[in-house]
């Protein structure tokens, strides 16, 4: 099963990582940011089936292409975000993770104008 | 999966502590915290790489 794969590599990882703490944190951080990847390419090829699912089903219920890829920026954004914000944390630097995650924020407000926009003409068509 | 990146970074790591010990104890500092260096740059360019395959990962699989 995947799952223990993820998790075998977690445990191995983290022990590794805490062996190397004491004497070289730096490497140790490295260690976690690999392990975190790894896991992470391990399961990103999965969702590609899932990506092509949910387009086709966008297609069928003819929902406008623009707000489902939209979506699925502002997720990636949100994940890579998410990822850099926690390593930061992990190293004790929570104050660049505050600065990245702000990044991230506004990236993904800018994402989401379109949309807004769309938002409120239908809003006003409904008023008036 | 290719999970021995992870065993070569922490082989690596374990290395450079040990050798920066001993280096210490038979009174080379400096040369202590040039493997120090090395090390880490090593471990550095190994994790660039994948970083940089997320990225292109990440980009390919949502459009971005």
């Amino acid at each position: 099963m995947d799952i223990m794969k993820i998790v075998g590599i977690g445990l191995i990882a983290t022990i590794l990582a805490v062996i190397l703490r004491e004497q070289k944190p730096e490497i140790a951080l490295q260690v976690s940011i690999v392990t975190g990847l790894i896991i992470f390419v391990f399961v990103i090829t999965k969702l590609n089936s899932v990506i092509e699912v949910l387009k086709y089903f966008a297609s069928k219920t003819n929902i406008d292409l623009l707000y489902f890829t939209t979506i699925l920026k502002v997720i990636a954004i949100a994940y890579i975000t998410e990822f850099g914000a926690q390593v930061c944390k992990d190293a004790g630097e929570s104050s660049i993770a505050s600065k990245i995650e702000f990044g991230g924020k506004v990236l993904i407000m800018i994402m989401a104008i379109p949309i807004l926009a769309a938002l409120m003409d239908i809003i006003t068509k409904l008023i008036v | 999966m290719d999970v021995n990146l992870i065993f070569k970074i922490a082989a690596i790591g374990i290395i450079v502590a040990v050798l920066n010990r001993v280096l210490t104890q038979s009174g080379r500092d400096e040369i202590a915290m040039m493997t120090t260096l090395a090390g880490t740059v090593v471990v550095l360019l190994m994790v660039v790489g994948l970083i940089a395959k997320l990225f292109d990962t990440v980009k390919t699989m949502f459009q971005l």
